[in-house]
């Protein structure tokens, strides 16, 4: 298998089109262009759809009426154009479809710029749309696991007939790696029985997200839970790093865990016992794995490119048992290794108060270090 | 009288199923119902259709017209359509909107599906309201008339002029045929079933963006009964919303419609 040097945002273009995608919808933003631009040669060169949408409206909804077909379909974007999105996934979770949206997050919020962050976990995780449902969402740490996360994306949204995000930052999508790509799969061109269009159907089908009868709402709610129940049961991934012996755990995902792993390592070196939780499905969180390192360390600290979005599930999962510190840096900043390395410290230094606010600790220090601009 | 004086004149539409409909009496959604599947039955298209249903009065749209359908948020039907047309291109698939649908918040969606040439067929009903809301004002309100978010009249100075949808839509190149029609009386029905004829076999020999706009009562938010609806429809939408075909290309025009 050859190693070839590509893009982020190119290579997960291409893994898409290897694992069958058949049509793809998409509106130009930045940092996630070049999956667009990619796709604009290459799916036309294979016979596949491809349409540069009016807006990330009309593309979130091309997807919906692609989704319909039971055929491969994705789209890509960046935050604010994920934030418009948000209607049309909402309704294609709402009529139980299999989809896969790559978000290649920046700094905001508004129109923020187009530095990397994380600061869309709230608005993936958590859903950023009305009403119930839950996305499956995959956050890679290096352009190979994205690759490799690209093709799962796909099985997992056929599996459970739900919308799956890709999250990555503006670092991972502009970032130039040496990867494997994998094999072309075979493309299904026809639809599946309950799709429309479906030459297997025995009935003609008919696909909405209404429910007119409140009661017919809730009985379809809890039957998206219960499938729910099954994904968290059965789709976990993280990454664990010197957990055996680990006395401190840091707990990040993407590009805020790879850089982590850096500082882990070091604290490693000075003969810190210190591991490192990454997250790799974000939602279903690996609730158990923290809930576990709970009971046995002496204390976390969640570092993310964001106000600490997921800290908040961490403090969740930890019900105080042990303190959480937090390090981030948001609007687009990247934290360095030693500054990471410099919160490992401090924690392991600290006062181990499980009742500290971690996060109005580390805002006090950062209005110190970076200031409010006032 | 002899069984073999009977003569079938009318039956059914089989694109139709046996439910009654939702719609108010004397509405003309059923009308445009019918005639969608009447020309589906005709052009031998029903099993081979895939129609997009609207927000609005119509969202049940799919409860009567009986082959596969999905169910677009509200505005979003050309894109939706769109998807589907583009995976599955040698299936029909057609939008049915109405004016707060179409010309309100899925204006911009209109506008970019036919100026990309979409290969589709939009059914588009003009009843100048808001009809599953109550009667509020719509882009297609006249000036001057009142609904129930425009009590003193749509005052143009503050509220707009109305959109001519059709017009608006036949000036841009990926549109192969649009076309408006009434739904107010016999002659105007029969118009009309031609010009969907029309735009479903544009869509059929892949000559672009297809649209017919179809003037439409609505009697229980006008407040007026059937026959005075009819005839406000006549006598104040007509003038403003004329009958004809905007935008009939050269491909078009040079069409050949088979089977009947």
């Amino acid at each position: 298998m050859a190693l070839e040097l590509i893009k982020g945002n190119t290579a997960v273009a291409e893994a898409a089109m290897r694992a069958g995608l058949v049509s793809y919808f998409g509106y130009p933003i930045t940092p996630q262009t070049e999956l667009l631009e990619h796709l604009s040669a290459r799916m036309p060169e294979l016979g596949r759809a491809f349409v540069q949408a009016e807006s990330e409206l009309g593309a979130i909804n091309m997807v919906y009426g692609a989704a319909c077909t039971g055929l491969r379909t994705m789209t890509s974007s960046s935050s604010p154009g994920v934030s418009l999105m948000q209607e049309g996934i909402s309704y294609i979770s709402g009529t139980e479809l299999p989809a896969v949206i790559v978000d290649v997050v920046r700094g905001g919020p508004g129109l923020g710029n187009i530095a990397p962050s994380q600061a869309d976990y709230t608005q993936i995780v958590h859903g950023g749309g009305h009403g119930e449902y839950h996305l499956i969402v995959l956050a890679p740490a290096s352009v190979q696991e994205a690759v490799d996360l690209t093709g799962m994306a796909f099985d997992l949204a056929e599996k459970y007939r739900m919308v799956v995000c890709l999250l990555l930052d503006g670092f991972l999508g502009q970032m130039m790696e040496p990867v494997v790509m994998p094999d072309f799969q075979p493309v299904r061109t026809t639809p599946p029985e309950w799709a429309v269009g479906s030459p297997d159907s025995k009935e003609r089908v008919v696909l909405t997200s209404i429910n007119i009868d409140p009661p017919n709402q809730e009985q379809f709610n809890v039957k998206m839970m219960t499938r729910w129940e099954e994904v968290e049961k059965n789709e976990v991934r993280y990454k664990g790093y010197y957990l055996d012996d680990a006395e401190y755990v840091v707990i990040g995902y993407g590009t805020a865990g790879r850089i982590a792993l850096t500082a882990v390592r070091a604290a490693r070196e000075q003969g810190h016992k210190i591991g490192l939780l990454r997250p790799i499905s974000l939602s279903p969180f690996p609730t158990r794995a923290v809930d576990e390192l709970a009971d046995r360390v002496k204390g976390f600290l969640v570092v993310e490119m964001s106000n600490g979005q997921m800290l908040d599930d961490v403090v969740s999962i930890a019900a105080r048992r042990v303190p959480v510190d937090f390090y981030g840096r948001m609007g687009g900043m990247v934290p360095y290794p030693d500054e990471i390395a410099n919160a490992i410290i401090e924690m392991i230094q600290g006062e181990h108060d499980v009742n500290a606010d971690g996060r109005a600790k580390w805002l006090a220090k950062m209005r110190e270090l970076v200031g409010t601009g006032e | 009288m002899t069984e073999a004086d009977v003569k079938v004149v009318y039956k059914r539409p089989i694109g139709l199923t046996d439910l009654v409909t939702h719609y108010c009496p004397g509405c003309t959604h059923g009308v445009a119902h019918r005639l969608i599947a009447e020309v589906l039955e005709e052009m031998g298209e029903l099993n081979n259709t895939i129609g997009v249903a609207p927000v609005g009065c119509a969202v049940f749209a799919y409860n009567y017209l009986d082959f596969d359908f999905v169910e677009a948020a509200h505005g979003r039907a050309p894109a939706m359509a769109t998807g589907i047309k583009r995976t599955l291109p040698h299936k029909t698939v057609f939008t049915y909107q109405g004016d707060g649908d179409l010309a309100s918040m899925g204006m911009g969606e209109i506008v970019a599906a036919a100026s990309r040439g979409e290969q589709i067929t939009v059914i588009f009903i003009n009843n100048t309201n808001y009809g599953m809301t109550g009667g509020q004002m719509a882009p297609t309100t006249l000036p001057g008339q009142k609904t129930s978010s425009s009590p003193l009249g749509r005052d143009v100075e503050t509220q707009g002029y109305p959109i001519r949808t059709a017009e608006l839509l036949a000036t841009l190149d990926g549109a192969a045929f649009v076309a408006r029609r009434t739904l107010h009386d016999a002659r105007g029905i029969r118009m009309a079933k031609r010009a969907i004829r029309t735009a479903f076999e544009v869509q059929k020999q892949g000559l672009g963006f297809s649209m017919v706009e179809l003037l439409s009562i609505c009697p229980t938010n006008w407040g007026l009964n059937t026959t005075n609806a009819r005839q406000w429809l006549a006598e104040h939408m007509l003038p403003y919303y004329p009958v004809g075909d905007f935008k009939v290309s050269t491909a078009v025009s040079e069409m050949k419609i088979g089977g009947n």
